[in-house]
């Protein structure tokens, strides 16, 4: 029997490609066991959000929209935000909550880094998978808005490809960005942290108002370029939401991949420097 | 240059491990060649280098210097090619607590491109023939100390693995476990035809369970043989252990001092005297310990004495 295993050897793309597929089905097995409060924990917040201020709110007369944007109703300037903070938290918690114990107290990671591939993969395997959560996200929570918005929405995709491109792209940072977390803070601390970089990215990410309109308030406006979220709000707008002012595509673009790499290469470094000496 | 080493499960050559470029040597220029189907034990203290020295031969310490090779492959060029050829069974439970018993065992297959019927059934294989067979759904967190080793040890056979080495295997176990584990130890070697690497602290460990033994020691692997080379080859000494009323320094002085004793390993009230010439030399050890001596203990040649011997302390866990 091991004779004949060992003599099945794949190459070694074929070995990696195997390993990779094994921990992709390890982790959908988790996922699936846990998948109640995946989707509770996707859609509750934007689920409460939009009712309050896209049913609650023109009900009651209480209407907000942002100044020189009559036009649109306030739920078609959140919609994209929403969706682009649900892409974002999936994406960012998916990788650090559980990354954070795995490599702290319980060392639970050690199985998955001998499995034969090289480490980077594992770390790489970790965001892929957050990315097809964040990209589920996103997708339950746009159909949540058009239900439940008193207001009329007016979403189209105007862009297909800038869709695609943001929400992948939007995914991958948010996935790196979970690893760097997730690498760095320690298990117990790892709640205050989340709640300390969840609401003030969420809320100075240009989620509830649109880039353009900040001109007002100039420091503002610049300050919030450093928030990651800003160029997600941003190219979704871009490609849903084209009757909204918004941020240059190339800006949008070149901010994320810029994002991308320099998240992707500290990541990947820091997740190697824990699990090897 | 480098002769091949493929006739070997393991084959270290001056390796060096060195955490900080100012701190010393964790490892320290070791050698060390271990046949296929060898069990082989790494035997010292706390501190030792022992943990380090199975981290380099798995992936998973990066060696300042020197060369590793498992069943013939260099692991620092190839490490996921060595890891297809290595199962490990770490110190801690570090079993995937978000997975049952079964799963651990089953993704582990999969990882190393099992497919999916063969791996859930040599996962079932596995379980049974550990007497944890019923145990498969039991999520990890409620094992047992003992049945968690034993999934750990399951888990690490999964993908029929040449070499496996077991960090401290049994530190932690109580002695029905321990003794159990041996067994299988024994069995899976019988059985599967692997190495099998294991690092510990229990000097019974070393002489019931391995083929041969290195002694190491702040890094450095002082001797490596036959656990009964090694007994003989510490010379024909008993080992004196002297329990006195009260710690008592100058007495240890004196005992070195005696003709006839060589290493002299004081820890509080107790005094392990390695005595080398055995004619009449410990009626002396006991006049000179005088009315202070509570107790005596003589032990034949054995590991202890030898590692006393070696090292010049006991290895007390």
């Amino acid at each position: 029997m091991t004779a004949a295993t060992i003599a099945r050897q794949p190459g070694r793309t074929g070995l990696y490609v195997r390993a990779f597929w094994g921990l992709m089905l390890r982790d959908a097995r988790v996922l699936l066991r846990e998948f109640v409060p995946f989707v509770l924990r996707t859609i509750m917040n934007p689920l409460l959000f939009t009712f309050v201020f896209t049913y609650v709110f023109p009900k009651i007369g209480a209407s907000i929209t942002p100044g020189g944007l009559t036009k649109v109703s306030f739920a078609t300037v959140i919609a994209p935000g929403l969706m682009a903070v649900a892409i974002f938290f999936q994406g960012i918690a998916a990788v650090a909550l559980p990354l954070a114990t795995e490599l702290g107290g319980t060392r639970e990671i050690e199985d998955r880094v001998m499995a034969p591939l090289p480490v980077s993969m594992v770390a790489l395997e970790k965001v892929i998978w957050s990315g097809l959560q964040s990209i589920i996200a996103a997708a339950v929570v746009l159909p949540m808005i058009l239900l439940v918005s008193a207001e009329p929405v007016s979403i189209s995709v105007a862009s297909w490809p800038m869709l695609i491109v943001t929400v992948l792209l939007a995914a991958l940072v948010a996935g790196y960005l979970g690893l760097v977390i997730g690498t760095v803070v320690k298990p117990k601390q790892i709640g205050l942290i989340f709640s300390l970089v969840v609401v003030p990215v969420t809320f100075l990410g240009c989620t509830y108002y649109p880039w353009q309109q900040l001109s007002s308030i100039r420091w503002l406006q610049i300050v919030c370029l450093i928030n990651p979220l800003v160029y997600v709000s941003e190219g979704l707008r871009t490609a849903l939401t084209p009757e909204i002012p918004h941020m240059p595509v190339i800006a949008v673009l070149s901010a994320l991949l810029v994002l991308l790499a320099g998240l992707g290469t500290l990541g990947t470094w820091l997740f190697m420097r824990r699990v090897i000496d | 240059m480098a002769p091949d080493s493929s006739h070997l499960s393991l084959d270290l050559r001056d390796v060096v491990k060195r955490y900080a470029p100012d701190a010393p040597n964790a490892v320290d220029h070791i050698d060390l060649a271990v046949s296929h189907g060898e069990i082989f034990g790494l035997l010292g203290p706390n501190g030792a280098g022992k943990t380090t020295t199975i981290g380099i031969a798995t992936t998973r310490v990066r060696p300042t210097s020197g060369t590793v090779f498992v069943t013939g492959v260099n692991v620092r060029a190839h490490p996921s090619v060595a890891k297809r050829h290595i199962g490990v069974v770490t110190q801690f439970n570090t079993l995937d607590r978000a997975c049952t018993v079964e799963e651990n065992l089953y993704f582990h297959g999969r990882f190393f491109g099992m497919p999916r019927r063969s791996a859930h059934a040599r996962a079932q294989s596995l379980l049974t023939s550990f007497g944890i067979g019923d145990r498969g759904r039991t999520m990890v967190a409620e094992l047992s100390g003992g049945l968690a080793r034993r999934t750990q040890l399951a888990c690490a056979l999964m993908h029929h693995p040449q070499v496996l080495f077991l960090d401290e295997p049994t530190t932690g176990l109580d002695p029905q476990a321990r003794i159990a584990l041996w067994e299988s130890v024994r069995n899976l070697r019988a059985a599967e035809g692997m190495a099998v690497v294991l690092t510990t602290h229990y000097i019974e460990e070393a002489d019931a369970l391995c083929d041969r033994v290195a002694v190491m020691n702040n890094g450095k692997v002082l001797v490596c043989d036959t656990p009964d080379q090694i007994k003989r080859d510490s010379g024909d000494g008993v080992l004196v252990t002297l329990r006195l009323r009260h710690a008592n320094p100058a007495l240890a002085e004196q005992l070195r001092a005696l003709d006839g004793v060589g290493a002299v390993d004081p820890d509080d009230d107790v005094i392990r005297v390695h005595v080398i010439a055995g004619d009449g030399v410990v009626p002396h050890v006991v006049a000179l310990a005088g009315a202070d001596l509570r107790d005596l203990v003589v032990a034949e040649p054995s590991l202890e004495t030898a590692f006393i011997a070696l090292t010049g302390r006991a290895l007390v866990p």
